[in-house]
């Protein structure tokens, strides 16, 4: 076991790091208003074009289809520098880079690879993902937005729901039901949905942070060109999944990162606030939970380094990599809890802590909540990782 | 970077888990609650090199690193083999043979001959580990370390407790530990504290993943309304919960293994107390829901859990408990706002 990086590696740290010095200075601060989702897609397109004419963007794809072909632990020290040096987040170019991206490079023809790879990378296009449904959520694969067969196009009718950034997008990675009577998982279609189509309306949702960030998608015989198609028809559920494989452990570094920032922040905020004649830091029962998150902060970094070594070498990651997102949701909702008792009542409006913090305390508190839901919610994780991971039978 | 298990640390790991399914199958280890230890069996760990391992070439050891030890303590503490592991591992390493006054000790922990135990220095009252069991006895302050004959302390009258909590760890109420004669300097003393809650941590990380095995194994054989128990998301997400505490700890404790050889990029003062922190809420925790998962039979004598669960407590307060390196933690975050 060796956490020293390889000369290789440093070198490519200290020219990220220069390159970033040499850019961040023009870099704005991200937009004031988080509900302006044209003034995001602005910022945070302008950022990957920015990656991208420096040849950092999609370090992780392949060369051939321009990518940096980076290993996993150059990955690692991308989105560790980039992170600390306050670089913008992936933002409104997360599915393209993630997920939409990575789908195309395993799945879709040469032609459908030439016309969507690059102005991801680019920035150029943005895209969502069309998955969930008003009545299939954590059983995704019980969807019924239907997709009737038309000649050389689908006719797409029916509802997806919590698309986010739906309303700035160009694409749409879109799940659709094919065949109704077969098994549920082998009747599912993967469509690339022009969003600009005719029958598309976009409702967008109010979160619980009180932005428009994800939307309801009302899909009125939406004609989609058979040549859209990913993958065979009726195979979109594996066309979906291959995804999974392309993980490399990196999925939660930039989060990692985020909250050590915030719990050492935190940690001084502690130490301005009083109660009566004491500080909260001379709490002992704060202190130590502010030391028991160090710990599990800095073990799911350890965590991470695990799983993108494993990904290094036998391109997978282990038991590791299923386990990870449960730990960080639980240690991230807990911090936010320290966080609350810590503010008190100045942890009552959202941006703003009486001046005691610059960071967002209490938005965080708010967004954490979406870390045992989004992207598959913690119980569902638990399913997983008991049945494959630890063999235990299913529930029927 | 390369934070995988190397060649020889899988090797290692294998041989080490290969001895004890031979050797400290789980009838032998629960013998040595009532017969004492094995002393044959302990030489044979000895043997293996178990003790020898992060003592230097130079005094006639194996010169391997504390990442070394920490996959040779995982599987131990997994198998529970009772004894002072650590003490024992620490005498070998850091102790010299160059003549000062512990050689003789340490050599002999080295070899297996010698089984030492440790405590730290407290005033008034205390409960030793394993006076029956060792040797000698280390005792850690500030000043350094020092040694007392484990014989001299048994004679002085102190009985072992008629019911120690993890009946494989023997404790004996001591008036007052004697000063005993210097070994080692502040220095040492410190990097015996450091690497022995590492060690623990090491050990912590075996017992939780141990605990897991076998409430995981139970909850796929046990039937109860007609399907496995397992099939029953309460039970599942259980195991789940501690599969994931058990991954984590893993990770810090390899890692402060790892940075205490040098090979990190971290503090390595700061990754042991990430990794005592973690052991500590872990392997009791799992022990714990072992215990859940096996209902009725989890509280019997009979079915491992419960050594699992005692063990982990006795570990919670050997070298510094979770509750101290939080704090110290917490320290060096407050701190940088001074
Ligand atoms: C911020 C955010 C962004 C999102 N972005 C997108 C996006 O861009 N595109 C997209 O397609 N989707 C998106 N989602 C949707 C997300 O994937 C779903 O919310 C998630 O899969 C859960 O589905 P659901 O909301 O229907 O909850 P449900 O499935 O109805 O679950 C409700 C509750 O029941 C529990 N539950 C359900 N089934 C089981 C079970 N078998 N065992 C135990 N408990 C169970 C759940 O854990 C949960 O607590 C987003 C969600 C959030 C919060």
């Amino acid at each position: 076991m060796d956490l020293c990086y390889t000369e290789a590696e440093e070198a490519f740290r200290d020219e990220l790091r220069a390159w970033l010095n040499s850019v961040l200075g023009d870099i704005g601060p991200t937009p004031a208003d988080h509900t302006d989702l044209e003034a995001r897609r602005a910022y945070d397109t302008s950022w990957q074009r920015i990656l991208y004419d420096a040849g950092y963007a999609g370090i992780h794809w392949p060369a051939e289809f321009g990518g940096r072909g980076s290993t996993p632990t150059e990955h690692l020290i991308f989105l560790e520098e980039t992170e600390r040096a306050g670089a913008p987040y992936v933002g409104v170019n997360f599915v393209g880079q993630l997920h939409a991206g990575p789908t195309l490079i395993a799945e879709a023809t040469p032609i459908q690879q030439s016309a969507h790879l690059a102005p991801i990378l680019s920035g150029d296009h943005v895209w969502c993902q069309g998955f969930s449904e008003p009545g299939s959520g954590s059983d995704l694969a019980s969807l019924t937005t239907r997709a009737f067969d038309d000649g050389d196009h689908y006719v797409v009718t029916g509802q997806k729901i919590w698309t986010s950034f739906a309303q700035v997008a160009d694409y749409c990675e879109l799940l659709v039901r094919t065949d109704p009577d077969a098994p549920k998982h082998r009747g599912i279609t993967w469509l690339i949905m022009p969003m600009d189509l005719p029958g598309i309306e976009i409702r967008p949702i109010v979160t619980a942070l009180g932005a428009g960030e994800f939307a309801e998608m009302f899909l009125d015989e939406v004609r989609i060109p058979k040549v859209n198609r990913v993958g065979d028809h009726n195979d979109g559920w594996r066309v979906t999944m291959v995804t999974f494989a392309f993980e490399r452990g990196t999925a939660f570094i930039s989060e990692i990162i985020a909250s050590q920032r915030l719990l050492a922040d935190l940690a001084g905020v502690a130490r301005k606030v009083t109660r009566g004649s004491a500080r909260a830091s001379d709490d002992a029962e704060i202190r130590r939970e502010l030391g028991r998150l160090e710990a599990e902060l800095d073990a799911l970094w350890s965590l991470t380094k695990r799983n993108v070594s494993q990904a290094q070498r036998t391109g997978m990651v282990g038991p590791g990599g299923s386990v990870f997102k449960l730990a960080y949701a639980d240690a991230r909702k807990r911090m936010s809890q320290l966080a609350e008792r810590i503010l008190g009542r100045a942890g009552l409006a959202i941006g703003d802590t009486l001046d005691l913090s610059e960071l967002d305390h209490v938005g965080e508190r708010i967004y954490t909540l979406t870390l045992t839901i989004a992207a598959g919610t913690s119980e569902i994780q638990r399913n997983i990782v008991g049945e494959r991971l630890l063999g235990l039978p299913k529930d029927r | 970077m390369d934070f995988e298990l190397n060649e020889d640390q899988e090797a290692l790991a294998e041989g080490v888990a290969a001895l004890c399914a031979g050797r400290f199958d789980i009838e032998t280890v629960r013998a040595m609650a009532t017969d004492g230890l094995d002393r044959r069996r302990w030489t044979e760990l000895a043997e293996t090199g178990v003790f020898s391992l992060t003592r230097p070439e130079s005094d006639g050891g194996l010169g391997m690193g504390w990442a070394d030890a920490v996959v040779v303590l995982e599987q131990l503490g997994r198998a529970l083999v009772p004894g002072p592991l650590v003490a024992t591992t620490l005498v070998a390493a850091l102790i010299g043979s160059g003549g000062d006054d512990g050689s003789e000790i340490a050599e002999g922990a080295a070899q297996g001959t010698m089984v030492v135990g440790t405590q730290e220095r407290s005033p008034g009252r205390c409960y030793v580990e394993f006076l029956p069991w060792i040797d000698a006895l280390v005792i850690s302050d500030d000043e350094g370390l020092w040694c007392v004959d484990a014989a001299s302390l048994s004679t002085a009258g102190a009985a072992p407790a008629a019911h120690p909590l993890d009946p494989l760890t023997p404790v004996t109420a001591v008036a007052e530990l004697p000063q005993g004669r210097r070994i080692a300097d502040a220095d040492t003393a410190a990097q015996w504290r450091q690497c022995g809650a590492l060690l623990t941590a090491a050990l912590q990380l075996g017992l939780a993943a141990g605990a897991t095995d076998l409430a995981v194994e139970y909850a796929k054989q046990r039937e109860q309304f007609g399907r496995p128990i397992g099939a029953f998301q309460a039970v599942k997400h259980r195991c789940a919960d501690m599969i994931t505490r058990v991954e984590v700890l893993r990770a810090a404790v390899y890692a402060a293994g790892t940075t205490l050889d040098g090979n990190g990029v971290d503090d390595p003062a700061h990754s042991v107390a990430v990794a005592k922190v973690l052991a500590s809420s872990a392997a009791a925790a799992c022990g714990k829901d072992s215990v859940q998962v096996h209902g009725g039979m989890g509280y019997t004598w009979e079915v491992d859990a419960h050594l699992y669960l005692k063990r982990a407590w006795v570990n919670d307060h050997t070298f510094g408990d979770g509750d101290h390196y939080a704090e110290q933690l917490a320290a060096g975050l407050i701190g940088r706002y001074q």
